[in-house]
Order: structure tokens, then C-alpha cells, then sequence
């Protein structure tokens, strides 16, 4: 029998093996800033588990190698990731002395190749699986569950990120309301004031290019230099009219990001709409002026859920760009995951970047999963539909 | 509107970019209702001119390296030995673009520093996506016929690559590298909380000292420079699409 080897699976075996004999495991350090001391597999695990995790991994790293059933490749995958994240956490406590608080333990860059590679080959089974839509958010809920299931048990409380995390419980739960509020928000503003701004654009085509211009050159703007010159003209609101401060609306703060967030999500939200409009078949429209329909029954009965996957599109680009714009906030006193990372930054305390931007980046990963899975299934009940 | 209106209002655009990042001070007394309590109206931290230029080179560096690796990729995956690294590649972009910009940035900085570097890493990454994407969309979506003329005659896989779909995907080709280089010229504002040199520096120095002045000069040139780049590939984009007879996007 020819033996075959995978082409990806030699990149994925190539990466695993780099990282599992060379680079480090976990990083030690005295205390949370000054600079780490490097520990392989074996060192920073005791002998008997170490010896098992590099087992997991090179077997893992074979399957990948050579043509394997998808099965088997899924298998794998799990396995070694679900390895790696239980016994980073079990160095965190092996490296740790007894009932010392300063020291901290994190993942190191072999670690995170290790996962790099094996969500490589999980990314990989799942794109070839074709999973259906309902299927992608499934497989999204089972990794949160293990994800959550792994924090409340606490099996990761010695690691460094969680250290940080535990140091700061209340306000990360703050900030990270502010944050979700901060985007989802503006994108129901933006839903709110953007639809109709952009069926206006579709009726009216003299507006069309002029409001898409104006939209467009606000995208330009940079989002530090949006937010700072927002804090002026809401600065003055504040004062001059009667009743906006008691509503919050301040120079500084959540004020002026919500409304540049809100500023930034108005072009996707319009464009799609006119895109999405314009994209429906001239038959429907007329098919619907036969029957009698008014404007506005053609309007919510034929254009609009005809043209609902384009305008979802839209608001998916808007979630996922807010969740990550609403870090900046942070920089004009607005709240958000952003407080931890640029504390962090300022600090020079890299767990404290990373228990900002993980949540972050988790968030919007969630984001677009769950949109994009939406936007599937409300363009397949179309075609079914109309087929 | 008339046809000549809009390259007279480029040109008026130019003419003041220029005059500004020159010569600032001219401009002062537009901005100086903006400051409070005698705080100085242009940057005085640094002159506009060198800013605006690194800034510049700094998305140039980026944008370039990204284009080659992008586009290098774009073709690896859609010859017959690459194949199969296709709907893995496609996936992985998708995932990709949800990473936040100030993520990728903050980041990259335990690896490699504070300063130019980690901007650089944040933008090619960031620069990365749009360009294969567009790239791998050009070059899936050849005309058959003309494949299948090139191939009957008997043009070798480089010479078909070369000659026929590289030019003719080069027109969206451009439009990801329009994008790419628009959201790179951003995020490179953001570049300066990691003390890289972008014209974000004035920006923060304005929202650090609560002067308006210095983050209305810091955001309308980097506007102005995205508005104008936009505009110059845009009119690349449509002439590269008429010579290849393909609409662009």
C-alpha cells in the first residue's frame, strides 16, 4: 500500500513538532513584570503527565500527517486541544511554589503554536464536514460550554490571565457590559436610523450618491481621531441643552463613542439596504404591482424580505467592526474591554492586554459565527421559497 | 455635475493637503478657536511633514508586503497542487477579519516591542485579508473560454498565469489592495498608543491635553490622505479594468 501524506498535515505536523520540542511551553516569572524564564513540556508539567501530553501530540500530529478518515482527524483535534487546555492549566499550579502570590505562570509561544496547529486541523475537518448552519452554531455552543466549564473549575485559576482577571472580577464585568452595551447599541441606532435613510436612498435616486459619498468619507476618518472630535460638539449639547446631561450625554465617556460607533455602522447598514433593494427582480416587483399592492404593501410584503439575507450582511460587518472599535473607547474614557488593554499596554503587563483582548476577540469571532450561520439560513429559506 | 468638477476638487484637495503639512502655520488662525487657555494651536511635538511621511511609508511597507504574500498565496491555493488548501484558506480569512485591529496590535507587542514594529505586524496581518480575498476572487472567476484558449494555444502554466490571469484579475486585485491600504492608513493612527511614529501621535497628544486643535489636524490629514488614495486606485482600478475588458467591482 502507497503511504499519502496530507499537504496540510505536514504544515500542521511541522508546526506541532517546532513547538512541542523547541519552543516553550510556559513562561515563570517572579512577579507580573519582570521578564519570564522559559519551561519546555517536561519541565513544566510533572514527568508522567508531560510525557503524556507529548505522546497526545505526536500521535495527533500523525493523524494529520498521513490521509486519515475526517473522523479520526476531528478526533484528534479535540483530543489535543482539549489536552493542552487542561494541563496549562496544571503547570500554572506545578510551577507555582506553595502560597506564593506574586509568581505567575503563562502559556508560552510553543503553547499557542500547539493550538494554532491543531485549530488548524479542527478548522480544517469542520470546513470539509460542510456543517450546516445550525450544525457551525452547535459546534460554536459546545466550545463555549468546555471554555466555561474550564474557567468555573477553576483548573486555569494559576494561570497569569485569570490572576489578572481575579485581581479586577467587578470591573471586568462592568467594562465588558459597557462593551457589549457600547456596540449592540449603536447597531440599533444605526439599524433604526439606517434602514429607512437607506429605502429613502433606493426611492430617491438623486440622494443615492450623495448620502453613500458622505458615509463613505466618514469611514475615513481614523476612530481615535472620530471620537476625540466628538467630545466637543457633545461637550456643548451637554451644557446648552436642558435635560441631555441628566440622559448621560457628556463630553467624555460613552457619549461621544456610542455616537462615532453609531457614525461608523451608518454606511454598511445603508449601502446594503440600496445594494439589497436594487437586487430584487424586477419580476417580483412587478408581479406584486399587478396584484394591486400598494407601495408600502410592496414594500414590507415583497422588497423588503427579498432583500433581508443583503441587509443582514450589512449588520453582521457593523457587529463584528463595532465589537472590535469599542476597544478605542477606552482612550477617551469610554469604557470597554480597550481598559484592560491599554492598561496593560501602559504597564507593560501583557496578561493584562490579554484579559482585554481575548474576551474581545472571542466576542467577535461569536458574533460573525452566529451572523453568518443567520444569513445562511435566511437565504436558503428564500431560494426554497421562491423555487 | 459637471465632469470636471470632481478632478477640480481633487486637485483643490491636494493643493491643501500639501500646504498644510508644509506649512501649518498658515492655517492657524482657522484652528485657533478650537484651543482653550493659549495651548498651541498646530503640533509642536514634531513637524506635520515627517509624520505625514512616515505614516505614509509605514502603510506603504506594509501594504507592499502584504500584497506579495497575499497574492502569492492567492495562486498557491488555486493551482491543481494547492487545491486542496482552498476552503481551509477561504475559512481562515473569514475568521481572520473578526480579529480587532487594536487586538492584533496590542498583541504583537510582547513579541516584538514597543514602537514601529508591532504597527507594522498589525497592519500586514490586517492588510493580508482583504487583498487575498479580492485575489483569490479574481482568480477563480476567469472567463472558461479564455482558459480555455490560452490552454489550446499551448501557453504553460506559468505563461497562462503570467500573461493571462494576472492581468486579467489584476483590477480586483487593486480594489483589495484600495481596501487594504484605506483600513491600514486608519489603523495606523492607532499605531501610536504603542509609541510607533504616525500622525496617530498628534491625535493622542490632542485627546491627552483636551486639545481639539491637535486631533482635527491629526484626523483631517489622515482622511484627506485615505480620501485621495481611494481616489488615485479607484481610477488605476478603472483603467486596468477597461484595457482587460472586465467590469470592476
Amino acid at each position: 500500500m502507497q503511504i499519502r501524506f496530507d499537504k496540510l498535515g505536514v504544515v500542521i505536523a511541522a508546526i506541532a513538532a517546532y513547538a512541542a520540542f523547541a519552543a516553550p511551553f510556559a513562561t515563570f516569572r517572579a512577579n507580573r513584570i519582570v521578564p519570564g524564564q522559559a519551561r519546555s513540556i517536561l519541565e513544566a508539567l510533572p514527568t508522567a503527565t508531560g510525557t503524556l501530553l507529548l505522546a497526545i501530540v505526536v500521535i495527533a500530529a500523525l493523524i494529520a500527517l498521513f490521509r486519515t478518515p475526517l473522523v479520526l482527524r476531528l478526533a484528534a483535534s479535540v483530543v489535543a486541544l482539549a489536552a493542552l487546555a487542561l494541563l496549562i492549566g496544571v503547570a500554572g499550579t506545578y510551577l507555582t511554589p506553595a502560597g506564593n502570590t506574586f509568581a505567575r505562570v503563562s502559556p508560552a509561544s510553543g503553547f499557542w503554536m500547539l493550538i494554532f496547529a491543531f485549530t488548524l486541523l479542527l478548522a480544517d475537518v469542520l470546513t470539509r464536514l460542510n456543517l450546516s448552519p445550525l450544525g457551525r452554531i452547535g459546534v460554536l455552543v459546545v466550545a463555549a460550554l468546555a471554555i466555561g466549564l474550564l474557567l468555573i473549575s477553576g483548573s486555569w485559576d494559576n494561570l497569569s490571565i485569570l490572576k489578572e482577571y481575579a485581581n479586577r472580577a467587578d470591573s471586568f464585568w462592568a467594562e465588558g457590559s459597557k462593551h457589549v452595551t457600547l456596540a449592540l447599541g449603536s447597531l440599533a441606532a444605526a439599524v433604526i436610523v439606517g434602514l429607512p435613510l437607506g429605502i429613502l436612498c433606493h426611492r430617491v435616486e438623486k440622494l443615492r450618491a450623495g448620502v453613500l459619498n458622505v458615509l463613505n468619507i466618514i469611514q475615513t476618518i481614523p476612530s481615535i481621531a472620530l471620537f476625540g472630535l466628538l467630545i466637543a460638539p457633545l461637550g456643548w449639547v451637554a451644557t446648552h441643552v436642558p435635560g441631555a446631561a441628566a440622559l448621560g450625554i457628556r463630553g467624555i465617556g460613552t457619549a461621544p463613542a456610542f455616537v462615532a460607533l453609531f457614525l461608523y455602522s451608518l454606511l454598511p447598514v445603508v449601502a446594503n439596504t440600496v445594494v439589497g433593494l436594487a437586487g430584487v427582480p424586477r419580476a417580483a416587483n412587478d408581479a406584486a404591482r399587478g396584484m394591486g399592492m400598494t407601495d408600502r404593501q410592496r414594500l414590507f410584503g415583497v422588497e423588503f424580505p427579498l432583500a433581508f439575507p443583503v441587509i443582514l450582511t450589512g449588520i453582521r460587518i457593523v457587529l463584528v467592526q463595532n465589537i472590535g472599535l469599542a476597544t478605542i473607547a477606552a482612550l477617551i474614557g469610554g469604557g470597554g474591554f480597550g481598559v484592560f488593554v491599554f492598561q496593560g499596554v501602559g504597564q507593560t503587563a501583557m496578561d493584562l492586554v490579554l484579559l482585554g483582548a481575548v474576551p474581545t476577540v472571542a466576542l467577535a469571532f461569536a458574533a460573525a459565527i452566529i451572523l453568518d450561520a443567520v444569513i445562511e439560513m435566511t437565504a436558503t429559506k428564500r431560494r426554497v421559497e421562491t423555487a | 455635475m459637471k465632469a470636471w468638477l470632481p478632478s477640480l476638487l481633487r486637485l483643490a484637495l491636494v493643493v491643501l493637503l500639501i500646504a498644510f503639512v508644509t506649512n501649518p502655520d498658515w492655517f492657524e488662525p482657522l484652528l485657533k478657536p478650537l484651543t482653550e487657555n493659549n495651548a498651541p494651536v498646530i503640533y509642536n511635538q514634531g513637524s506635520l511633514l515627517t509624520l505625514t511621511l512616515l505614516h505614509l511609508r509605514i502603510v506603504l511597507i506594509a501594504t507592499v508586503a502584504a500584497t506579495i504574500v497575499a497574492v502569492a498565496l492567492a495562486i498557491l491555493v488555486t493551482r491543481p497542487a494547492g487545491v486542496e488548501f482552498l476552503p481551509l484558506s477561504r475559512s481562515l480569512v473569514n475568521i481572520g477579519q473578526t480579529f480587532p485591529p487594536v487586538a492584533v496590535l496590542a498583541l504583537a507587542v510582547p513579541a516584538v516591542g514597543f514602537g514601529e514594529k508591532p504597527t507594522l505586524i498589525a497592519l500586514f496581518l490586517y492588510g493580508l485579508l482583504p487583498i487575498f480575498e479580492n485575489a483569490l476572487t479574481g482568480l477563480t472567476t476567469l472567463p472558461a473560454n479564455v482558459m480555455e484558449a490560452a490552454r489550446g494555444a499551448g501557453m504553460t502554466g506559468w505563461q497562462r498565469l503570467t500573461k493571462v490571469e494576472l492581468p486579467l484579475s489584476a483590477p480586483i486585485i487593486l480594489g483589495g489592495i484600495r481596501l487594504s491600504v484605506v483600513i491600514s492608513l486608519a489603523t495606523a493612527t492607532i499605531g501610536s498608543t504603542v509609541a510607533a511614529k504616525t500622525l496617530g501621535e498628534v491625535i493622542i497628544a490632542g485627546l491627552l491635553s483636551n486639545n481639539l486643535a491637535f486631533i482635527l489636524q491629526g484626523g483631517l490629514i489622515v482622511a484627506a490622505l485615505a480620501v485621495l488614495i481611494y481616489d488615485g486606485l479607484s481610477s488605476v482600478e478603472r483603467y486596468t479594468a477597461r484595457r482587460m475588458g472586465r467590469e470592476a467591482e
